[in-house]
């Protein structure tokens, strides 16, 4: 059994607009200790797909299945899920700015989350397992900036912080969203780095979530492309990376920045993101996909293959980059 | 810190100085004989008109009394009121209790109802409640506070008599606890009533803004009970402008309350205000409004401190 288990789950938000379906039928798996990288362009459904098994996507309508060591997540009662959430699943968003209360000092929000936890600890305790998460994490001087407000610490500084928080408690899984995004490119690898580090030190799950492949190409074990609120093709990292099957993760690849550093992308995936009120006909990626073939605008394709799942019609041997996987994908589809 | 509190009662001094001073010019500044009449009012003799030149010493160099005015206004010399023949400094001190009680007790109403109305709206926005306390706030702010005045005196003298509550000047809570009580009770609630519906909708607002912050989503997956979600995550940042506000509400309201004070007829500052306005008392007059100037500034150095309490980036700043 996976340590989280994701099947068919679905969240919708009803609005003045109508019905967003944001997520669509999203499954996964992730083993204990394992890294799975969640990659897809924005509104793709990241966000929303990881928020909803901790229960902190408010006025959604969610189905289908989530279970976390075997015990369902959704439809859990709020308070059972509530102990779960920072100690058992961690999370680590995006900014970690705004994601740490400017009015507390780092060290209290830290010690907040073990007092929620673990109530026996008395301030002292929990005071001094705080310093000592954020000399785990590399804050200088630990125990002079435990008292230290967010705003008093750089970028990296914050989401080490942050990092320090999701640990403390050694929970079973981590959800990283994009916790590199907002960061500048030297402190983006080393925040990687200490993730890295960390993770295999505690054997900790993590998943990580990006739109930049390149995040995650040293890190996950196992990669899954979202489109549409759907994972559209699901593989190991080296397989994912050399033998892409579907044209929108071949977009995406194609799309990496090259490791020379230089930040412009090579070929961004043209084309506009679906609308989530009313989602495309058959295959959700038809509109903008070069190798567009009849059946993909009405049918749609389920995640086909053994260990290497793609949601194309395109012949499932027919992978990889370059110009010559592009010339077999367009004999196929004509 | 010191240095910034320094720095803010100083430039608070400064702006005393000014509307001392622009008093001074709009009024003392002048030939003799029309500084006197104003001061005296339009009925006064002769005689005494020459009495107010001697004893403020109208015929000095215009320096002279600019210094002398400075001076008194250090003592707490305000004049005399050319009405009542008293001391403008015994007026105030006679009508200032009336209203600090009114404007203490009210605020503590206004701000229980206020801040607990407004989490409980922002918690569940667009619920029955919220809509409920909504319809609430705009009764309230849209209510004249003299109409809800005269219902509330109404209602207490002939629906409710056995209650003793009743209008009527201040009564001091040492003399006479349960006369106080009878007379400051109906002012209390009607100026926290007006009040309590601007907090609702401010604390609302800040509520609902501070809930969708980044930091509340990451207080809720930490694993906090939603009870300290919405208190001390979203609570305590909510505060800040409430707080702010309510810093300027009690410096204003403080220099008087003239309606709510009129209806109930308290005799605080309000109506001393009133009263010396209607009858050109111009010695009371700058009296209160130089000491409810006094209270405007005082009270936003009180807020600006408070708010470097209250949020430790202003601190740095
Ligand atoms: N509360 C909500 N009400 C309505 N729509 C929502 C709500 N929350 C999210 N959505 C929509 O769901 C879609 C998926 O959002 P999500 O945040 O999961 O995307 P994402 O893949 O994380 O993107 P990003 O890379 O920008 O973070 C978006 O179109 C978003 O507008
Ligand atoms: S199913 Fe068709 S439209 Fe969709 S990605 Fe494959 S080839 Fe393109
Ligand atoms: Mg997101």
């Amino acid at each position: 059994m996976a340590l989280l288990e994701v099947s068919g789950l679905t969240v919708s938000f009803p609005t003045p607009d109508g019905v967003v379906r944001a997520v669509r039928g999203m499954s996964f798996e992730v083993e204990r200790g394992r890294t799975l990288g969640i990659v897809g362009e924005s509104g793709s459904g990241k966000s929303v797909s990881t928020q909803t098994l901790m229960g902190l996507t408010r006025g959604a309508e969610v189905s289908g299945s989530a279970r976390f060591e075997g015990r369902e997540l959704i439809g859990m009662p709020a308070e059972e899920l509530r102990r779960l959430r920072g100690a058992q699943i961690a999370m680590i968003f995006q900014d970690p700015l705004s994601s740490l209360h400017p009015l507390y000092t780092v060290g209290w929000q830290i010690v907040e989350l073990i007092r929620i936890h673990e109530p026996a600890t008395t301030k002292a305790q929990a005071r001094k397992w705080a310093i000592e998460q954020l000399a785990l994490v590399g804050i200088p001087q630990p125990d002079r900036r435990v008292d230290d407000y967010p705003h008093q610490f750089s970028g990296g500084m914050r989401q080490r912080a942050m990092i320090a928080m999701a640990l403390a408690l050694q929970p079973k899984l981590i959800i990283a969203d994009e916790p590199t995004t907002a960061l500048d490119a030297t402190v983006q690898a080393q925040i990687l780095d200490l993730m890295a580090r960390l993770q295999r030190e505690f054997d900790t799950a993590l998943i990580m979530i990006t739109h930049d492949l390149g995040v995650i190409a040293d890190m996950a074990d196992q990669v899954l492309v979202m489109y549409a609120g759907k994972p559209i093709e699901v593989a190991e990292r080296r397989e994912l990376y050399y033998r892409p099957h579907h044209p929108y993760t071949v977009g995406l690849l194609e799309s990496v920045p090259s490791t020379t550093g230089a930040k412009e992308r090579l070929k961004p995936v043209p084309g506009q993101p679906p609308s989530l009120l009313r989602p495309p006909s058959g295959c959700a990626f038809h509109p903008r996909c070069p190798y567009v073939m009849p059946k993909c605008r009405t049918d749609v394709p389920p995640l086909m293959g053994e260990e290497h799942l793609s949601a194309c019609w395109l012949p499932l041997d027919v992978v990889g980059l370059g110009p010559e996987a592009a010339r077999r994908r367009t004999e196929e589809s004509s | 810190m010191t240095r910034f509190i320094i720095r803010r009662v100083l430039f608070g001094v400064i702006v005393l100085w000014l509307v001392a001073t622009t008093v001074f010019l709009l009024f003392f500044a002048g030939p003799a004989d029309n500084v006197a009449r104003r001061l005296a009012g339009p009925r006064a003799p002769m005689e005494v008109i020459e009495q107010i030149k001697d004893t403020l010493g109208l015929n000095r160099s215009m320096w002279e009394q600019y210094a002398s005015f400075l001076g008194n206004l250090l003592h707490g010399d305000l004049g005399i009121s050319f009405i009542s023949q008293t001391p403008v400094t015994t007026l105030i001190m006679q009508s200032l209790p009336g209203t600090l009680w009114l404007v203490a007790g009210a605020a503590v109403l206004w701000m229980a109802a206020g801040i607990t109305g407004g989490v409980i709206s922002a918690v569940r926005p667009r619920s029955v409640l919220d809509r409920t306390t909504t319809v609430l706030v705009l009764a309230g702010i849209s209510l004249p506070t003299f109409v809800l005045g005269m219902l509330m005196v109404y209602l207490a003298l002939s629906v409710f008599p056995w209650t003793g509550l009743q209008p009527g000047p201040y009564i001091s809570p040492l003399l006479d606890l349960k006369g106080f009580l009878q007379v400051m009770i109906m002012p209390w609630v009607c100026l926290a009533v007006v009040q309590a519906a601007v907090y609702v909708r401010l604390t609302r607002g800040s509520m609902l803004d501070t809930l969708g912050e980044d930091y509340i989503r990451t207080a809720r997956a930490k694993g906090a009970p939603e009870r300290r979600v919405t208190y001390r995550h979203g609570l305590r940042a909510a505060l800040t402008p409430v707080v702010t506000q309510f810093g300027v509400d009690i410096g204003t309201l403080l220099g008087g309350v003239v309606v709510t004070e009129s209806v109930f007829g308290l005799q605080g500052l309000g109506q001393l205000m009133i009263r010396s306005v209607r009858y050109g008392d111009l010695p009371v007059i700058i009296g209160a409004a130089i000491l409810a100037s006094a209270f405007i500034v005082v009270a936003n150095i009180v807020v600006d401190v408070a708010y470097s309490f209250l949020d430790p980036r202003v601190r740095l700043a």
